[in-house]
C-alpha cells in the first residue's frame, strides 16, 4: 500500500459526501454524507500521521473520533426535532424556520 | 452718536409692536391705537433727523458721524459691520424722508378709516420707513442693499395690500419681479467692486479711499451694474413697467413709497457713489441719456392716461428722469435738489388725487370727475400749488430745482438732452394742468355726493403746500441772487459749470414761455368742457395703449421664458430626467430580482455555493502558488 492510494480514496470520500450533501434531500442521507465526509478527514490525519511517523495526528484523529460521536447525538436529536414541526424529512421543507407569528 | 442707530430701529421696532397686537386679534377695531403707535416713531425719528440735520450744519462739510451696532458677517476679507453713517447727502435726504414720512403717516391715519387691515397697514407703513431709513443711513454697500430689499420688500406687501383682486397681486408680484433684474445688476455690482477693493475694507468712506487704485473700465462695468438696479428701483426705461401698476396700493403707498421716497433710492445711491462715478463720465452720459429718453416717453403717456394716479405716476417717472439726467452729467447736487423739491409737490399730489378719491367714493378717472373746486377747496389749493411747482412755474419749488438740471444740461452741452428735458418740461406743464382742469375746473358730470374728509388728511397737504411753495428757495441760484445754500451744504463732488447769466435768463423764460403755452393749450382743451379731445389723432390709440410697452415685454420676455419652462417642465424634466432616473431604478430591481432567484433559503443550494467558492479560491490559490 501506498499513501498515494489512501490520499485518491480518502478524496473520493469527501467527493462522496460533497454530492450527497448538495443532491440528496433526505435529511438522514445528508447528516450520513457529513460523516462520511468527516470520516474522510480522519482517514487522511492517520494516513499523515504513518507518513510522517508522527503521532500527533493520529491524536487529533481520536479527539475527532470524539467530536463526531458527541456530534451525532446532537445532530440525531435535531432531525428529531425537524420531524417534529414538519412531519417531513425533506431538507427543502425546512426553507422557512420562522416559528412566531405572521409572515415573512 | 446713537440717535442714527435709534432713527432707524425705532420704525422696526414700532413695526413689530404694531404686527404682534395686530396679529393677537386682527377682526378687533383699535383704529386709534394703531395710529398713535404708528404715529410715535416716525415722529422721533423725525426730531432725531433734525438733530442729526443741524449738528451736521454746524460742523465743518467733511465731518461724517458713525455709530456702530455690531460686526454683522467677519469671514475672511469680508468684515461688515451692522454700522450706520451720516454725511451731509445723508442728513438732507433724511430729514425730508422723515417729515414728508410722518405727514404721510397723519394723512394715512385719515385715509384707511375703516379699513379692515388697519392695523396691518401701519406695521408695513412702518416697516417701510425703518427699511428706507436703514437704505439712507447705511454706512457699506451691503447694509445698503439690505435695506434697499426691505423697501422693495415693504412696496411689494404695500402694492398687494387689496389683496382680495387678483389684479392687485399681479401688479405686485410685477413690482418685485422688475425689481429682482435690478437688483440682480446691483448685487453683481457690488459683488464687482469688492473683488477690485482686494480686501481694503467696504464701507463707504473706505472704497472712496481706495477707488483711484482700480482700473477705469472696471470701474464703468461697476457703476453700469449699478445703475441697472437704480433703473429697477427708479423705474426708468426699459425697467419702469412695475411703477404705473404699483399704483393698485393705498394712495398713501403710492405717495410715501412710489413718488417721494422708495424710487428715489436710484438717484440717492448714484449720488452716494458720486466718488465713482465722477470717475467714468461716459458711463454717466448714458446714464443722462436713459434718464431724458424716460422723462419725454413717461409725459408722453401721463398726456394721455385717464387714471388720475397712473397720470401721476409716469410725471413721476418723468421727474425721476430729471433726476437721472442730474446725477448723470455730475450735477449731483441739482439731482439731490431735484428729489427734495419733488418729494413735496410730488406727494402732495398723490395726497391731493387721494383725498379726491376718497372724496369720491373710489373714483379713479379723471373724466367723470369735473367742478370740484369750490366743494373741495382745501384739496384744490395745495394741488394747483403743486401742479404749478411741478410745472416749473417760478417762484415755487419745481422751478429752481428743474431749471438747475436743464442749465447743467446746457451748459455741459448735452443740448439733445436739453431739448428732450424741454419738451418733457413743457408736456409736464400740459398734463398737470389736464389733470387739474378737467378734476376742479370743468363742469361736473354727475351729481355729487362728497364723502366728508376727516382732518387728519387735509393737514398734511397745506404743510406740504408751503413746502412745495418754498423749498425750492433753499437752492436760489447765483443768477438770481442766491447762493445756492442747498449745494453748498451737500458738498458733493460736482462737476463745476460755467455759463453765462444772459443764457441761464434766456433758457428761463424759454421753459417759462413753453410752460405758460402748454397751461394754456390744457385750459382751452379742458377746462371749460372735459371731453376726450384729439380722438381722431392717429398715434392717440398707441399712446392710450402705452407705446404696447407691457404686450412688448410679453413677446420677448414673458412668452419665451414661459415656453421654456413648458420645455423644462414638460419634456426636460419629464421625459428625459425621469426616464433616466427609472431605468436606473428599473436596473435595480431587475437585478435584484436576478439575485434574489440565488437566495431561496435551501441548504443545500447554499451548500453548492460553498462548494463553488471554495474550489474557486482553491483553484486560485492553486494557481497562484504555481508548483505546488
Amino acid at each position: 500500500m501506498v499513501a498515494e492510494q489512501f490520499f485518491i480514496l480518502s478524496t473520493l470520500l469527501f467527493s462522496i459526501g460533497l454530492i450527497g450533501v448538495v443532491s440528496r434531500r433526505n435529511l438522514f442521507v445528508v447528516y450520513l454524507s457529513i460523516e462520511l465526509m468527516l470520516s474522510s478527514v480522519n482517514l487522511l490525519l492517520v494516513t499523515f500521521s504513518r507518513l510522517h511517523n508522527n503521532m500527533d495526528a493520529a491524536v487529533i484523529a481520536l479527539l475527532l473520533i470524539a467530536v463526531i460521536a458527541a456530534e451525532a447525538a446532537l445532530f440525531l436529536a435535531m432531525i428529531m426535532q425537524l420531524y417534529r414541526s414538519k412531519r417531513s424529512l425533506d431538507s427543502d421543507s425546512f426553507a422557512n424556520l420562522f416559528q412566531g407569528k405572521g409572515k415573512i | 452718536m446713537i440717535a442714527l442707530s435709534l432713527i432707524v430701529i425705532l420704525p422696526f421696532f414700532s413695526a413689530l409692536i404694531l404686527a404682534l397686537i395686530y396679529l393677537q386679534n386682527p377682526t378687533k377695531n383699535r383704529e386709534k391705537l394703531y395710529a398713535k403707535l404708528a404715529l410715535v416713531t416716525p415722529i422721533i425719528s423725525t426730531i432725531l433727523s433734525f438733530v442729526v440735520a443741524v449738528q451736521l450744519f454746524s460742523s465743518p462739510h467733511d465731518l461724517i458721524l458713525h455709530h456702530t451696532l455690531f460686526n454683522w458677517i467677519d469671514v475672511g476679507e469680508l468684515h461688515i459691520e451692522l454700522a450706520f453713517m451720516a454725511d451731509r447727502l445723508t442728513a438732507v435726504m433724511l430729514s425730508f424722508i422723515t417729515f414728508i414720512g410722518t405727514l404721510i403717516h397723519i394723512y394715512a391715519i385719515g385715509y384707511m378709516r375703516g379699513d379692515a387691515g388697519y392695523g396691518k397697514f401701519f406695521t408695513y407703513f412702518n416697516l417701510f420707513m425703518g427699511s428706507m431709513l436703514l437704505l439712507i443711513l447705511a454706512d457699506n454697500p451691503i447694509i445698503m442693499f439690505v435695506g434697499w430689499e426691505l423697501v422693495g420688500l415693504s412696496s411689494y406687501l404695500l402694492i398687494g395690500f387689496y389683496h382680495q383682486e387678483s389684479q392687485n397681486i399681479t401688479a405686485a408680484n410685477k413690482a418685485f419681479m422688475v425689481n429682482r433684474i435690478g437688483d440682480f445688476g446691483f448685487i453683481m455690482g457690488l459683488s464687482l467692486l469688492f473683488v477690485v477693493l482686494e480686501g481694503n475694507g467696504y464701507s463707504f468712506s473706505a472704497i472712496e479711499q481706495h477707488i483711484d487704485s482700480v482700473d477705469r473700465g472696471m470701474l464703468a462695468l461697476i457703476g453700469g451694474l449699478l445703475f441697472i438696479g437704480a433703473m429697477g428701483k427708479s423705474a426708468q426705461i426699459p425697467l419702469y413697467v412695475w411703477l404705473p401698476d404699483a399704483m393698485a396700493g393705498p394712495t398713501p403707498v403710492s405717495a410715501l413709497i412710489h413718488a417721494a421716497t422708495m424710487v428715489t433710492a436710484g438717484v440717492y445711491m448714484v449720488a452716494r457713489f458720486s466718488f465713482l462715478y465722477i470717475e467714468i463720465p461716459q458711463m454717466g452720459e448714458a446714464i443722462a441719456l436713459v434718464g431724458a429718453i424716460s422723462a419725454l416717453f413717461a409725459a408722453i403717456i401721463a398726456s394721455f392716461q385717464d387714471d388720475i394716479k397712473k397720470i401721476l405716476a409716469y410725471s413721476t417717472m418723468s421727474q425721476l428722469g430729471y433726476m437721472f439726467i442730474a446725477v448723470g452729467l455730475g450735477a449731483y447736487s441739482s439731482g439731490i435738489f431735484h428729489v427734495f423739491t419733488h418729494a413735496f409737490f410730488k406727494a402732495l399730489l398723490f395726497m391731493g388725487a387721494g383725498a379726491v378719491i376718497i372724496a369720491l367714493h373710489h373714483e379713479q378717472n379723471i373724466f367723470r370727475m369735473g367742478g370740484l373746486k369750490k366743494e373741495l377747496k382745501w384739496v384744490y389749493i395745495p394741488m394747483l400749488i403743486a401742479t404749478l411747482a411741478i410745472s416749473g412755474i417760478p417762484p415755487f419749488a419745481g422751478f429752481f430745482s428743474k431749471d438747475a438740471i436743464l442749465i447743467t444740461a446746457f451748459a455741459t452741452e448735452h443740448y439733445t438732452i436739453w431739448a428732450m428735458a424741454t419738451a418733457t418740461a413743457m408736456l409736464t406743464a400740459y398734463y398737470m394742468f389736464r389733470l387739474l382742469f378737467v378734476v376742479f375746473h370743468s363742469a361736473p358730470k354727475s351729481e355729487h355726493n362728497l364723502t366728508k374728509l376727516p382732518s387728519s388728511m387735509t393737514k398734511p397737504l397745506i404743510v406740504l403746500a408751503i413746502g412745495s411753495a418754498t423749498a425750492g428757495l433753499l437752492g436760489v441760484g447765483e443768477a438770481y441772487g442766491g447762493t445756492n445754500l442747498f449745494a453748498s451744504f451737500l458738498a458733493l463732488p460736482d462737476t463745476p459749470i460755467h455759463i453765462e447769466h444772459q443764457t441761464e435768463y434766456l433758457l428761463d423764460s424759454i421753459n417759462i414761455i413753453l410752460a405758460f403755452i402748454a397751461i394754456f393749450i390744457a385750459y382751452k382743451l379742458f377746462a371749460k368742457h372735459s371731453k376726450y379731445p384729439l380722438q381722431t389723432l392717429p398715434i392717440r390709440s398707441l399712446i392710450v395703449n402705452k407705446f404696447f410697452i407691457d404686450e412688448l415685454y410679453s413677446i420677448i420676455f414673458i412668452k419665451p421664458l414661459l415656453l421654456l419652462s413648458r420645455i423644462f417642465g414638460y419634456v426636460i424634466d419629464e421625459k428625459i430626467i425621469n426616464n433616466l432616473i427609472f431605468l436606473t431604478v428599473g436596473g435595480y430591481h431587475k437585478s435584484a430580482t436576478l439575485f434574489a432567484v440565488l437566495q431561496n433559503s435551501k441548504v443545500r443550494y447554499y451548500a453548492l455555493y460553498i462548494l463553488i467558492g471554495v474550489s474557486l479560491i482553491s483553484i486560485t490559490l492553486l494557481k497562484l502558488l504555481g508548483d505546488l
